[in-house]
């Protein structure tokens, strides 16, 4: 076998000539040479994804433990959470198969990048909590030996939620649950915001919440790119690649009142390689559909939902593609670096950006006024009609300001309560949801990634209980309604 | 305008002052060529790796392997006050070695935690060790006479002191100044707990913090008490300059102590030629 590869990657004129003599006048490129053949013996070694016939190596493994469709901040973080909690080192082998390496239009980096811990649901307040640890000791839990440590920018300037008349009253009971949970929240009068914040237009204010500790902003890209170094020196395996088939096999069963269920198992992913019909086929124990915005039609590809409506068959997996536009301004004689990131009750918002009078912000539309997600165009008219008024009055300085760039991005909406889906799917046995955090699931990335590899690996939540969370309430039609604005 | 030329991409570089080449290696072929090496039968590739690498190994065996047990790549408490820092000699090998042999990476992992642990252990408030002065120390029986004295004035430079650690600090209701210049380990977030002080501090000093920045600096506008703020020689913070002027208006009342507001002004042609016709002829 040695001696096989050896005449393919040498010719024999290399062999005939002898080494290190030159004749004819033709040069001897020594190192192409020698790394060519390198590359055939260390594909002969075992281990290798060695093919006689062709190179295989831009594809993805034949079989692997899990595979986690998506590779952006919560794929990640299942990876990585799955690689630190395995029993033995290198027990579990993770393949991460992302489509889009450039992470063009991942909701991940076009995020704004805000954390914050005031809302009304306690599990959304201790992932919160939990990711900001992580956040604040990022050079702790990602330390790669040799690399330089991590700077993810962190702003510590909080959020600053404002509150009309008709949401007073749920205003201050999510305070009280907040600091139940350890968030450090205080509330402020009107006359209290004007002192603090005179460049605030307290107008139609009746109540705000302020967090005064670990909640901020900071640079989504460098968290990505942290937890993606880390997790290669993990040694988990990445790809590029879409998710074309799952090959399931399923099982008909009968409840004892009669009814029938079908459990299905996936047993091989089919991961296309861009620009090409070649595809492999992955075997692997368990799938975990991190696909962010396209995570319903990973969902479709594996059977979820369909099946007659009503029942849990026939139960989708409601997360869509919704396209959320953000604008870059400048305002000379704007707020100054006290500035937290404000939202207005109207659900305009905004936060500061450096040191030069430069803001970003936006407002999500209504219901009714959804923008085509097709594809990731800004539409300026949007700021000018709908961001700019209330902007405007809600900080006079705002009336002057000019729009130095816009762009746009995707929330992983869930249509169902605009909260995310955790854990295993009741009918496809071994998929595991992470998505659908519908614009809050950067903030609370490592502390779901640490969540679905403890279901994966124990079989239930050890430290965060997430069970509101579960795809069943979809069924079962259990809300979990979170009473904030995201 | 509409096009996707204000893609995010485009907008980082110029606002956010992101280095290019620090994250450009990180994408792309190089690093999923080291994926590939330590993923696919990276124990069988070892001893063939050596063997092979005929003339690197030759340029390898000239450095001397300076293995300094406590210090490693990341942060040696070096390192920590100078943030650019210095590759230490032999560096190579020891990266080669981590590269090839699984065991060499754990233990090398390993020490970098015991080294967060001891900075993590000193933070932990153990009653007498953490008032205990240097040198020459006050004897117990003097500390527990002390204990109903409220403190007035901190000066913990050039400490150890890092988030859990202000937890002693913060308890002290009556802190009137505090000195925390050439702290290592003060951090942005370390500044954004400081709010809980804002009643009684008056005097605040993080001259010389390597890791303090313009986002930590922000979270100080709770201390509305504060009549002198040194932020001086902060290397984290990008344009030292403009910060002190925001946060001069963030703190009207506060005296802040920075950077001379010139600094980062480029001189004039005119006053840079007549420095030049200025300058003494060596006699």
């Amino acid at each position: 076998m040695l001696r096989r590869a050896l005449r393919l990657g040498l010719g024999p004129g290399l062999l005939g000539r002898g080494l290190g003599t030159h004749r004819g006048g033709s040069t001897l490129d020594w190192d192409e040479k020698v790394s060519e053949i390198k590359k055939k013996i260390q594909s002969v070694l075992p281990g290798g994804a060695w093919n006689p016939l062709y190179d295989t190596s831009h594809l993805p493994p034949e079989r692997a433990d899990v595979v986690i469709v998506g590779g952006g901040v919560l794929g990640l973080s299942v990876a990585y959470w799955l690689k630190r909690l395995e029993k033995r080192r290198g027990a579990i082998r993770v393949l991460v198969v992302e489509r889009d390496h450039t992470y063009s239009q991942a909701s991940t980096v076009l995020s704004v990048g805000g954390i914050h811990q005031q809302f009304s649901l306690p599990e959304n307040i201790r992932l919160s909590l939990f990711s900001v640890e992580f956040l604040r000791n990022i050079n702790e839990y990602l330390a790669v030996v040799d690399d330089p440590p991590l700077d993810i920018r962190f702003n510590p300037s909080g959020y600053l939620f404002l509150a009309s008349e008709e949401g007073a009253a749920v205003m201050e009971s999510n305070v009280k649950v907040q600091r139940q949970e350890g968030a450090k929240v205080c509330l402020m009068s009107p006359e209290q915001l004007r002192k603090k914040f005179p460049w605030i237009n307290t107008e139609g204010v009746a109540l705000a919440s302020y967090g005064l500790e670990n909640e901020g902003w900071f640079d989504p890209w460098c968290l990505l790119q942290g937890l993606r170094r880390k997790v290669q020196s993990m040694g988990v395996l990445f790809c590029q690649g879409e998710v074309t088939r799952f090959v399931s096999s399923s099982n008909h069963l009968e409840t004892a009142s009669g009814e029938k269920m079908t459990l299905k198992r996936i047993h091989e992913v089919h991961v296309k390689v861009d620009h090409s019909q070649e595809y492999q086929p992955v075997e692997c124990a368990i799938v975990v559909n991190a696909a962010g915005a396209w995570s319903g039609r990973v969902a479709e590809l594996a059977g979820v939902g369909k099946g007659p409506p009503g029942t849990l068959h026939g139960t989708r997996l409601p997360v869509e593609p919704r396209k959320r536009y953000v604008y870059l301004w400048h305002c000379p004689q704007g707020p100054g670096l006290e500035a937290p990131l404000v939202t207005d009750p109207s659900g305009a918002y905004f936060r500061r950006e450096g040191l030069g009078n430069n803001y970003v912000g936006s407002c999500s539309p209504a219901e009714e006024e959804e923008p085509d997600p097709g594809n990731l165009e800004v539409d300026h008219g949007f700021f000018q009609e709908k961001v700019w008024p209330h902007l405007a009055r809600r900080v006079p300085a705002f009336e002057t300001l000019k729009v130095q760039s816009a762009w746009a991005g995707y929330y992983d909406y869930n249509t169902f309560d605009q909260n995310g889906v955790v854990g295993p799917h009741p009918l496809v046995v071994n998929m595991y949801f992470a998505t659908g955090f519908s614009g809050h699931g950067l903030q609370q990335a490592p502390a779901v990634g640490r969540a679905v590899a403890e279901m994966m690996l124990e079989g239930h939540f050890q430290t965060i209980d997430l069970s509101p969370f579960l795809f069943s309430r979809f069924y079962l039609g259990e809300k979990a309604w979170e009473y904030c604005v995201s | 305008m509409g096009s996707r030329a204000c893609g995010p991409r485009e907008r980082a570089q110029p606002i956010r002052g992101r280095d290019p080449a620090a994250w450009a290696g990180s994408r792309g072929a190089g690093e999923s060529g080291t994926c590939k090496e330590r993923g696919f039968g990276r124990g069988w590739q070892k001893n063939w790796d050596l063997r092979s690498k005929g003339r690197e190994l030759k340029s390898l065996s000239l450095v001397t392997p300076v293995w300094n047990g406590g210090t490693s790549g990341i942060r040696g408490l070096s390192r920590a006050v100078d943030p650019e820092g210095s590759q230490w000699k032999g560096r190579t090998l020891l990266q080669f070695l981590t590269h090839r042999f699984y065991d060499v990476e754990a233990m090398r992992e390993y020490l970098l935690q015991k080294q967060v642990l001891k900075v993590q252990q000193k933070n932990r408030f153990q009653d007498k060790e953490w008032m205990r002065p240097h040198g020459r120390g006050l004897s117990s029986g003097e500390l527990w006479k002390l204990q109903e004295v409220p403190i007035e004035a901190v000066d913990a430079s050039g400490c150890a002191i890092n988030y859990q650690g202000l937890d002693n600090l913060l308890a002290l209701k009556e802190l009137q100044s505090l000195s925390l210049q050439r702290c290592p380990h003060m951090d942005d977030w370390c500044l954004s707990r400081l709010y809980q002080l804002a009643d009684s501090l008056q005097e605040l000093s993080l001259a010389g913090c390597p890791r303090i920045s313009e986002r930590g600096l922000a979270c100080l506008h709770h201390l509305q008490n504060l009549r002198r703020l040194n932020i001086s020689d902060l290397p984290a913070v990008s344009n030292p300059g403009l910060t002190q002027i925001l946060v001069e208006e963030m703190l009207p009342n506060c005296e802040v102590l920075g950077a001379d507001w010139a600094q980062g002004l480029k001189l004039g042609p005119e006053e840079q030629s007549r420095d030049t016709a200025r300058s003494p002829i060596p006699a």
